[in-house]
């Protein structure tokens, strides 16, 4: 079971359609190094995200966040950049699956996106998705992660999951 | 209960009876790729899944099309680990220079993918070949691995959108235009996590080659996959290809969906999506005075031999304007050859555009092509996000081929009557 996490950071505001070019840029996509990958994080949405962004930071955005290509590059860099958890008011689908896969944290909320300011100081309760604006005082709650995601996490990702299918299969044989 | 084609295919490929949107279910992968930039990634992936082999040799591609020929080290070395990988673990389906072609125009055209079939592929653009009547969509690196190591991948059951097509399609309107047009009513999010399936009486006046377009844009509306029930022309164009058996499959007369959209094609016109999202489309008559810097005709949209045909009959006997830099790249080796045979590459050259060996290059700003700050524009590819072919300041119009043709002759975004009039006039 996963215990109780508190993230605590500054919330960093997005519109709609952010897409996976803005947020790694495919010039960059030479490089699968998450260090390489983490210092043009945003970059074609904001010049500016790297150097204001610090290590457990949130991105906020409006709706289909991640859209476009299935690079996975995009979490990886988002997560290099030091950012704890992603809020949006939906998810492009590729990028859903890449986040829980690799173990991004991401919520869908639009009220906590609506409710929260560029720069506000901001913390969420990872295990119920109870998101808190410090600044405001205002409460928000994200929808809960279904079942087989929160079972992935569990798992420790795709890549641990994955691992026990194949000693399960082995153990059938 | 009554069934959709994708939710018959995934209950089938889940051991099934039938399954319901929303479900999650665990599903057996009858193919599965990867490219140049989203293999590396899944090989790590892989090694420390530890698999001891990947699940069938014969069921994997790995085709190194984005940034090849090799741009850089960086890229050189991104496609050696691929080769490395494909060597040590007998990988049938490893494509690189010369044998290579954009994955999606490439597999169809090999019968590599074939209808009834579930394939996955870590690249955006693999919901393609829903065309041939497939489930396929586009998953992460990750899920590649995890496919290549078990033969398996978790989905969800998606609700799907009944798209019907009414009426006949007006000359030079393509698959291109139609899916634009469609994108541009219901939005890049219109179709999100649903499955786009396409119907209707036009769908018969529509060549193989539009399906695809229209099925490859599925992902500029969200859509995890889009769809096409298999017909004759679907099986006159598998049936000499197809490398395995296959069993098409078909929804159900009654079976459900979210919603129904309903559009009349033949009053469709040719369409340009203009910057920054696929779903800013609008008639080329109201695009208004745009003058553009480059056309690129190619790409996994538009870069099959249809689409050749379309650009040189509108090139043939002109040249490209004077400010423009038009690049046509046949999307496989053999839409290569083809235009060889057929005399198009020698009325591309004699108009003064340059013809490029087949690589996904200018479209996602890799390399072959890339814009400079200020510069504009007008592609057959799928997206048109800031920066894609460039610098962010850069900008590009979505259109099809023979929008391009024109734009690249006219040197502004314009159709091709302009065309035929000025051609009509040196007679």
């Amino acid at each position: 079971m996963s215990g109780r996490v508190l993230l605590r950071g500054k919330a960093w505001q997005y519109g709609d359609n952010i897409d996976t070019d803005a947020i790694i840029p495919a010039r960059y996509l030479t490089s699968s190094d998450p260090k390489e990958l983490a210092k043009h994080c945003m970059e074609d949405a904001d010049i500016g995200f790297v150097k204001k962004a610090s290590e457990g930071d949130f991105i906020i955005a409006g709706k289909n966040f991640g859209c476009g290509s299935s690079r996975e590059h995009a979490p990886i860099a988002i997560k290099a950049a030091g950012i704890s958890c992603v809020i949006a008011k939906s998810f492009a689908r590729i990028f859903y699956r890449n986040a829980f896969n690799m173990g991004l944290p991401i919520f869908e909320c639009p009220e906590a996106v609506d409710g929260i300011g560029d720069g506000d100081e901001i913390q969420i309760d990872l295990a119920s998705g109870t998101i808190r604006n410090l600044k405001s005082g205002r409460e928000f709650h994200a929808n809960p992660i279904p079942p087989f995601m929160q079972e992935l996490i569990d798992a420790g990702g795709l890549i641990n999951y994955a691992r026990s299918r194949i000693a399960k299969k082995a153990g059938e044989k | 209960m009554l069934s959709t084609i994708t939710e018959k295919i995934l209950a089938k490929h889940a051991g099934r009876e039938e399954v319901s949107p929303g479900e999650l279910i665990n599903a057996s992968v009858d193919f599965a790729l990867g490219n140049d930039i989203t293999a590396p990634i899944a090989i790590e992936a892989f090694d420390q899944i530890a698999a001891p082999k990947v699940f069938d040799p014969s069921r994997i591609a790995l085709i190194a099309d984005h940034f090849v020929p090799n741009k850089d080290i960086q890229s050189a070395e991104q496609v050696m680990r691929m080769r490395r990988f494909a060597r040590k673990y007998d990988i049938e389906h490893f494509y690189e220079v010369g044998k290579m072609g954009i994955e999606h125009a490439l597999l169809p055209e090999m019968g590599l993918v074939l209808p009834g079939d579930l394939v996955i592929g870590a690249d955006s653009h693999t919901c393609t070949y829903g065309a041939l009547g497939a489930f396929s969509t586009g998953v992460g690196s990750t899920d590649l691995a995890a496919a290549m190591a078990t033969g398996e991948v978790w989905l969800k059951v998606p609700e799907s959108i009944k798209f019907v097509y009414h009426g006949r399609p007006q000359q030079w309107v393509s698959g291109k235009d139609i899916i634009l047009y469609t994108i541009g009513r219901i939005g890049v999010d219109g179709a999100l996590y649903r499955s786009m399936e396409f119907t209707g009486e036009a769908i018969p006046f529509l060549s193989m080659a539009d399906r695809l377009s229209m099925c490859n844009m599925a992902i500029e509306a969200g859509a995890k996959t889009g769809i096409i029930e298999p017909d004759e022309i679907t099986l006159d164009y598998v049936n000499p290809r197809a490398r395995r058996g296959f069993s098409p499959l078909k929804s159900d007369p009654g079976a459900r969906y979210h919603e129904v959209v309903e559009i009349d094609v033949s009053a469709v016109g040719l369409q340009v999506a203009f910057p920054p999202l696929p779903s800013n489309s609008r008639p080329v008559e109201e695009s208004g005075d745009i003058e553009v810097d480059q056309v690129v005709i190619g790409s996994c949209t538009n870069g099959r031999i249809e689409d050749m045909r379309v650009a040189a009959q509108l090139l043939k006997g002109h040249k490209v304007h004077p400010n423009v830099r038009c690049l046509i790249i046949p999307a496989t080796p053999s839409v290569y050859k083809q235009c060889n045979s057929e005399g198009l590459i020698d009325i591309f050259l004699d108009a003064e555009a340059a013809v490029c060996t087949p690589t996904c290059g200018p479209c996602l700003g890799g390399h072959m092509g890339i814009l400079a700050k200020g510069e504009r524009a007008l592609a057959t590819t799928n997206r048109n996000f800031v920066g894609r072919m460039g610098h962010p300041e850069s900008e590009v119009y979505l259109a099809g081929p023979a929008v391009a043709a024109a734009t690249a002759i006219v040197g502004k975004i314009s159709g091709p009557e302009q065309i035929l009039a000025k051609t009509s006039d040196r007679k």
